[in-house]
């Protein structure tokens, strides 16, 4: 690592210092973003404090291991946890459908809300449809976070083509819901029967007229009903988007990336850092999980394949060949780990980094968490 | 005798960092070895296609990509979901002006980001409008179509998007060709090829996935298991790396026989590195099991340890077809 560089990454300032209140783990799919996240959230609780974490789509022993075998949407006490220093753990699974009605059920009347609750429009978007999840994530961690119960929150974003969607949404949201389409869809609802051609201004014609043929009658007055029935709730949906996104931007908020020393996680990566960068959000920086190293006491990669070679004219001696070219292998590996990393920190020089090294097996249990969280916190 | 006669649209999807698009690529160099015609779609915006090929990023339009073995080509497409969005106007309605209307008050931005699953819808669209494309006189444009999809984790929801809009759009046109992807998609012309390596979660994730598709009554295709390193050593020799019990005088007289010092350190350090790699060979037997357990034509592929380029796609795609993946 170059002197100029930010330097490793802190995580136990993050975990243990009462400075952060939120820490978010993004990164490509399969780099161990949710592992990180619970082993960040464990740390922290048996360092005392008072945490939850929120993910989004565990594994399935990871999961069990956290007692989240129910999908109730909200937070439930990790057993085994030590609680010795005051602090405790809980944790849930995310709901996209049940946040999505929550969200509905507090922001209109109960009459209305059963209204919304039954409209075939309103059940494919909140449950079959890829895109929801984003917004419902960034919704949940609002919510959890203005019950004010925990001194720290610990949420993985989801394995989403592109997981920073959510940056997005407030913005995309509010420009849609205070657009003429939403006008457009509202009206005919609201005005009844063909009122809404006088209402509309010149140029909406075409566009009606191309609508109402793409969707055809019965699916546009579902959709109709249902704009009609969120009307209500639509300045409350936008404002609560704002407050997360203004949220996520305090200096109470940690970003983290996650990833793995392969070019397609670094690349994600980089894209990562500097979207985050642009839009002003707190990024903490890097963990780079699943470095492989070599400890001391070993030959060099040129040594070590020269020996092999030599021993293969020599019988007798197959074995020493082979522990010999395995260790070439590994040495190879931690090489090409190493200048990947170092391919990144130069990249980002302010990013500050935390590599995590290889564990032997995936883990799925509290001890297993702890190890990552030991590694995390370790000087490398 | 390839195992997929008769299929024209083979899915390929895997747990992030099983390498997806490059079982995709692999497979596509196979299936058009020989003189064939063969379309590599990408949905996810990432320009992984131009990435592998190394070539300048991907237009709204199909570029050669390579040529196979014995002649064929591999053409590549980049979807993008604003512009299917256009081109289904244009191609069903005749909306190509209407589209620029629409544009303007925020139907294409709402339609292509907003609306969840609408993007799914359109991607899936293109990726059905290349399948059945054909020639004036008949014979169709690609032998074979070659989608690179979205991660194990969401394949099952995105391939039956349109069926949820079936759900919605119960007549009209959104209703029609919902259907006709619909049946493309469940009907012996599709297989879903499921990528993993030999650890525990992407193989967890693919009996997850393969479960997902048959309730959806998606058709499974092939495992590929990804990446798989040969042990360095011999059965007996791991079982006894495991057991910390190696003949270290063997290796203490091994390393002097080739000119190294023979320290107890250096032994020391061999033996623990025979430790771990035993043991994750250990893991990996107990995962190809739980490959075998899901019953379905499997086929390995080699790690490729410096990175993959051109020539190593060659190389996959020889060992898909000599597995009969082609």
């Amino acid at each position: 690592m170059s002197a100029s560089h930010a330097g490793r990454l802190d995580l136990d300032r993050l975990a243990r210092g009462d400075r952060t209140r939120i820490v978010v783990c993004c990164g490509a799919g399969g780099v161990g973003k949710t592992t990180t996240a619970a082993a960040v959230a464990l740390r922290a609780a048996e360092h005392g404090r008072r945490v939850a974490v929120l993910t989004i789509d565990p594994a399935r022993r990871l999961a069990q291991s956290m007692g989240l075998t129910e999908l109730d949407n909200t937070p439930r006490r990790v057993a085994g946890v030590d609680t010795g220093r005051g602090g405790h753990l809980d944790a849930m699974m995310l709901d996209m459908k049940r946040t999505f009605d929550e969200v509905v059920e507090s922001h209109t009347t109960p009459a209305k809300a059963r209204q919304i609750l039954a409209n075939p429009f309103y059940q494919a978007l909140s449950s079959s449809f890829a895109g929801t999840q984003e917004y419902m994530a960034m919704e949940k961690l609002g919510q959890l976070r203005a019950r004010d119960e925990w001194d720290l929150i610990v949420v993985d974003t989801p394995p989403s083509r592109s997981a920073l969607d959510f940056l997005d949404a407030p913005e995309r949201l509010g420009s849609f819901l205070d657009g003429r389409l939403i006008r457009l869809l509202g009206v005919p609802a609201r005005a009844g029967g063909r009122a809404y051609v006088r209402v509309l201004q010149v140029g909406f014609g075409v566009v009606t007229g191309a609508i109402t043929r793409i969707l055809g009658g019965e699916l546009l007055r579902d959709v109709q009903t249902f704009v009609a029935a969120l009307d209500t709730m639509f300045g409350g949906f936008r404002e609560r988007a704002e407050e997360t996104y203004a949220l996520l931007k305090r200096p109470e908020t940690a970003f983290v990336v996650v990833a793995v020393p392969e070019p397609d996680a670094l690349r994600e990566a980089s894209y990562f850092v500097e979207r985050l960068e642009a839009d002003g959000m707190p990024l903490a920086g890097l963990v780079l999980n699943r470095v492989h190293g070599n400890g001391p006491g070993g030959l060099s990669e040129g040594q070590a394949s020269a020996a092999a070679e030599r021993l293969d004219d020599i019988r007798g001696h197959r074995l020493t060949a082979s522990l010999l070219r395995l260790h070439a292998e590994n040495l190879r590996r931690s090489t090409r780990d190493a200048r990947r990393g170092a391919r990144f920190a130069a990249a980002h020089p302010n990013v500050p980094i935390a590599r995590v090294p290889a564990l032997p097996t995936d883990v799925h249990d509290l001890d297993g968490l702890r190890e990552i969280g030991r590694r995390l916190a370790a000087r490398s | 005798m390839s195992d997929w006669e008769g299929v024209r649209l083979h899915v390929v999807t895997g747990k992030g960092g099983t390498g997806k698009t490059t079982v995709a690529a692999a497979l596509a160099l196979a299936l058009a070895q020989g003189g064939r015609r063969v379309l590599l779609v990408e949905v996810e915006e990432r320009q992984g296609l131009a990435q592998l090929f190394d070539v300048p990023p991907l237009p709204y339009s199909e570029r050669k990509l390579a040529v196979a073995r014995g002649g064929g080509d591999v053409f590549g497409l980049a979807v993008d979901a604003r512009e299917a969005m256009y081109e289904y106007l244009d191609t069903y309605y005749h909306l190509a002006r209407a589209g620029r209307a629409l544009d303007r008050i925020g139907v294409i931005e709402f339609a292509t980001t907003i609306a969840p699953g609408m993007r799914d819808v359109l991607l899936t669209g293109k990726t059905y409008e290349e399948t059945r494309r054909r020639r004036p006189n008949q014979s169709y444009v690609y032998d074979a179509v070659v989608l690179d999809a979205p991660p194990t984790g969401r394949i099952a929801r995105f391939l039956s998007v349109n069926t949820a809009v079936l759900s919605l759009a119960r007549v009209g046109p959104i209703n029609r060709h919902a259907a006709a992807i619909t049946e493309l998609i469940t009907s012996p012309r599709t297989a879903v090829h499921l990528v993993t390596v030999l650890e525990e979660m992407p193989v967890q994730e693919t009996a997850d996935a393969v479960k997902g598709l048959e309730r959806a009554e998606i058709p499974v295709g092939a495992i590929v298991v990804n990446q798989i390193r040969p042990p360095h050593l011999g059965v007996r020799d791991l079982a006894a790396a495991r057991r910390g019990r190696l003949d270290r005088a063997a290796v203490t007289s091994g390393l002097r026989a080739a000119g190294l010092d023979g320290s107890d350190a250096l032994v020391d350090h061999l033996t623990a590195e025979a430790a771990a790699h035993a043991n994750r060979v250990a893991l990996e037997k107990r995962e190809r099991a739980a490959v075998s357990t899901l019953d379905r034509p499997t086929y390995e592929l080699p790690r490729i340890p410096d990175g993959i380029d051109l020539t190593a796609l060659y190389e996959l795609g020889a060992a898909l077809s000599a597995q009969g993946a082609a």
